[in-house]
């Protein structure tokens, strides 16, 4: 294959997954919240259940399509960009991708019309299991698409034959220790997303001095749900590293920035890791930790990037640090979702703004996670796209040529981007336009034979106006 | 296993080609001179539903890659270009459905991604259909046509023809499930689309004798295949009788026969073909492991399921649409 033509497809594989990944990790958070908002006020009958219900409801709808229409293109780019891989692991990623469409798709989709419109139509009863099924349809589908990125990075239970990868242990590529921990880190991840945006929200009216009552009710379930996980992430991340330094050396070297083996390894906590020299500038390194992060124990031997041929080495500098800011905002995160926790268990947290304004401007901390978390996971498997066996540079499409990627590549970025820009200020001024505005809207109303508005967008500008005063 | 999964491949480009091709339809029938009432009664008839009928296209794609994994290596590779602008048009009339409820002037910019979304996706459909009746050039089993060797007069005539297709096949919908201004503009569109849908199909067949495709020579053998022409004649007559008599129901099932006798010749024509004559069923099939794993689970018990997820969500909308306050 061309090298242009393999960098483009590279980054245009890396754009769009990244693209994609932003709404799948906030409507997987989100479908969960919906339920549980759903089933506390069939419970209970408060209004306040279904008045966020309602505004959370728009919010998932504009990032559903968003995560829908950028998903269906990332199935058709295995084989448009990668047919070789496409065609060599096909009898394995197919049918676990095939999966997750019959499970996961079929149920989202099937649902969501009803969650979007069926209100009037359907019994609540009726329409809390829709909403339920949507949620459900999102967990499972994260399910099987980490059951096949984990064959990737680790595969199992196959034999290669005629030039394919022919499954001989489902269970194994199933039910591995691999998937087990990757699938929670990656759920959990998704509803932290949905936590710490709900909770967000509920700090930024609090500060505009705006809807209080479900400003607290955000930041409450919000920040404690948030407390709960975290400490619960961190700890399978720390499982999740371990699968890392059993299965890829190369990879958990990279992240470590170790050049070459030590005994005891001593653990980088930052440095500036430079490949040409084979060493790290600047490094502020603990002794001994490297040594228990890796193997628990004190005197264990760790390997370096060195003893690898340097056609096998991933490279170091995105790893390294992409795995850093993933841990940061997760130490971050747990320290906000701790104190704002504390704070709201003994009714405080109104009277701190400065928490608040940390609580509002926090939200984008589980996004960066995730997207970090994926570089670290991607880049550091480097040079392969099925770990030890299949290399990135034997994968793409032999004939594509540099133009056509080009091509494919620029239109999808200025689409994206401006489908991004107008789906973010769209979900925006939802957001500025508050709970209450849109409640009392035509949803609330007799409900007529049709699929009804949600949002009147009249009513949208002219109490996004009233807000803004 | 082989042959169930051809079967549910089968089944399922077909539900996809009726289901997205009449939102598609309407997306493109959106971009002809309409009321802002109509167009909302319009966008209401196939919201709550589109989302499905277009997861029909990703089941297709899928089964393919798992059960055929060398066809869909070979033909998504070799359609980079169509496939592409398709996943774009794709996007954009994608978000339109939720953009454009919430857009205040900006309104006309999502009104145009669904109409052009969806004209793009439908031709490039119909276009790559059509490279593959004409033809593509392959030697040795590796694909040898280049970036535009899909494009012939050929396959645009047939995107072209899948535009009205579809479109036609939204113009019954719309009869079906609107109401005043929405149906009756909508009947009177089912004549001049019908017509259309015929010359294409006629023209199509011309272009076959003059250049005598390798596919003509398969009806002389297989004269059984008359069956789908002479079904899809009577669909015709039953059409125009229900448009003159003004039945909402019919015309829709009608033209939905038409596809389906359409999609009948096409498959078994190429029979045993799945890229005509270069890949055979049996040469593109997934190791027996991998059919298997799929046919206990998904093929036995969760197909089904999928069936009534659909009956489930059209029972649920059933009845006429109307404009609504605003489209949602
Ligand atoms: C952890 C979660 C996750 C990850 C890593 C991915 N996805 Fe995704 N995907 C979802 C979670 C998800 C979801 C939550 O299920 C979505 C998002 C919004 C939605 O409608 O479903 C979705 C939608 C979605 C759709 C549209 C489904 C429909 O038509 O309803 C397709 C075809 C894909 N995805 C395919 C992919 C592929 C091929 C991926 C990787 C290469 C991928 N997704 C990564
Ligand atoms: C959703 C989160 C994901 C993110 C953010 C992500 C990110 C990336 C990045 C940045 C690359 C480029 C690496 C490079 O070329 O240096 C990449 C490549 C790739 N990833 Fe992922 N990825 C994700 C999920 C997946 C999943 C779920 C799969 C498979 C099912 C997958 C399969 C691939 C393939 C095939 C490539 C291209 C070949 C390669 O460069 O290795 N990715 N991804
Ligand atoms: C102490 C904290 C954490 C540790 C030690 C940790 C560890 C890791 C490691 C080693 C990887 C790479 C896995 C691979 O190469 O396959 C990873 C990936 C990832 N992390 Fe973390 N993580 C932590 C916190 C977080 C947090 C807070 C989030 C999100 C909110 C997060 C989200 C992700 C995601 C989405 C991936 C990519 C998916 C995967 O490979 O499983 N991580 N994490």
């Amino acid at each position: 294959m061309d090298p242009t033509a393999l960098l483009l497809s590279r980054l245009q594989f890396a754009f769009t997954i990244s693209f994609h990944i932003i709404f799948p990790a906030f409507t997987i958070g989100l479908a969960a919240w919906l339920t549980v908002l759903e089933a506390m006020h069939l419970k209970s009958g408060r209004p306040v259940y279904r008045t966020l219900f309602e505004f959370w409801l728009k919010i998932f709808g504009v990032a559903f399509g968003m995560g829908v229409v950028s998903g269906v293109v990332m199935g058709f780019q295995f084989g448009t960009n990668w047919s070789v891989l496409s065609r060599m692991s096909g009898p394995i990623q197919g049918p676990l991708l095939s999966y997750e469409t019959f499970t996961a798709f079929m149920l989202e989709a099937g649902f969501f019309g009803i969650l979007m419109f069926g209100r009037p139509r359907v019994s609540p009863w009726f329409y809390l299991f829709s909403t339920a099924m949507v949620a459900l349809g999102t967990a499972i589908s994260a399910f099987w698409i980490m059951v096949n990125n984990s064959w990737m990075q680790v595969p199992t239970g196959y034999v290669l034959q005629n030039g394919q990868f022919v499954p001989d242990d489902w269970t194994q590529i199933i039910f591995n220790r691999v998937v087990w921990v990757r699938f929670p880190h990656m759920l959990l991840a998704s509803y932290l997303t949905g936590a710490f945006c709900v909770a967000a929200t509920g700090a930024w009216y609090l500060l505009r001095r705006c809807y209080r009552a479900e400003a607290h009710v955000m930041l409450r379930m919000g920040l404690l749900l948030a407390a709960l996980m975290l400490p619960i992430q961190l700890f399978i991340g720390h499982l999740v590293g371990d699968y890392v330094h059993d299965y890829q050396p190369a990879k958990f070297a990279a992240i470590e920035a170790r050049w070459h083996d030590e005994e005891p390894a001593s653990e980088v906590l930052i440095a500036i890791p430079d490949s040409s020299t084979e060493s790290n500038k600047y490094a502020i390194s603990v002794p001994v930790l490297g040594s228990i992060i890796g193997s628990m124990s004190l005197s264990s031997k760790e390997v370096g990037l060195t003893s690898f041929a340097p056609k096998d080495r991933p490279p170091v500098l995105i790893p390294f640090f992409a795995f850093r800011i993933m841990v940061g905002c997760g130490l971050l995160m747990l320290a906000l979702a701790w104190l704002g926790s504390w704070l709201v268990l003994r009714n405080r947290l109104e009277r701190s703004r400065m928490l608040l304004w940390g609580i509002f401007l926090s939200f984008p901390l589980p996004w960066i996670a995730i997207l970090t978390g994926w570089y670290t996971a991607e880049v550091g498997r480097q040079p392969w796209t099925i770990y030890g066996v299949l290399r990135t540079a034997d994968s793409g499409t032999p004939f594509l040529t540099a133009s056509a990627a080009l091509t494919s590549l620029i239109l999808f970025v200025v689409v994206y981007a401006v489908i991004f820009s107008f789906g973010t200020y769209y979900i925006y001024r939802l957001m500025r336009a508050g709970p209450e505005g849109l409640a009392e809207g035509p949803s609330l109303m007799p409900a007529p034979n049709r699929p009804m508005s949600l949002a009147d967008p009249v009513r949208v500008a002219r109490t996004y106006d009233k807000a803004g005063q | 296993m082989v042959m169930f999964w051809v079967s549910l491949l089968a089944i399922s480009i077909l539900i996809y080609l009726l289901l997205d091709g009449f939102d598609l339809g309407v997306g493109m029938l959106f971009g002809l001179p309409n009321g802002e009432t109509s167009r909302n009664t319009m966008l209401n008839t196939i919201s709550p539903v589109w989302d499905g009928n277009e997861t029909w296209l990703v089941v297709a794609g899928v089964i393919m890659w798992s059960a055929f994994p060398v066809v869909y290596s070979m033909l998504l590779s070799a359609f980079y270009i169509p496939v592409i602008i398709m996943l774009l048009g794709l996007i954009l009339r994608g978000v339109a459905f939720e953009f454009r409820g919430r857009a205040l002037r900006s309104r006309w910019v999502w009104s145009a991604s669904f109409v052009l979304g969806s004209s793009a996706a439908s031709f490039m459909q119909g276009a790559m259909v059509g490279a593959l009746v004409e033809g593509l050039k392959f030697s040795n089993g590796d694909y040898t046509g280049g970036t535009f060797g899909w494009l012939s007069l050929f396959s645009l005539l047939c995107g072209l023809g899948l535009c009205f297709g579809y479109a036609l096949l939204g113009a019954c919908w719309l009869v079906g499930k609107g109401e005043g201004a929405v149906r009756n503009t909508a009947r009177r569109q089912i004549p001049a689309l019908a017509t259309a849908v015929l010359a294409f199909l006629a023209a199509v067949f011309i272009y076959a004798l003059s250049e005598h495709l390798a596919i003509l020579q398969r009806w002389v053998d297989r004269p059984y295949l008359l069956v789908f022409p002479l079904i899809s004649a009577l669909a015709a007559a039953v059409l125009a009788r229900s448009v003159l008599h003004h039945n909402d129901n019919w015309p829709f099932r009608m033209v939905a026969l038409i596809f389906v006798s359409a999609f009948g010749t096409f498959a078994l024509s190429f029979w045993p073909y799945m890229i005509p004559f270069v890949v055979t069923i049996d040469e593109a099939a997934a190791p027996h492991s991998s059919l298997a794993f799929m046919f206990w689970g998904e093929g036995l018990f969760v197909f089904p399921l999928m069936l009534l997820y659909v009956a489930i969500g059209y029972r649920v909308f059933r009845g006429k649409a109307t404009s609504g306050l605003d489209h949602h």
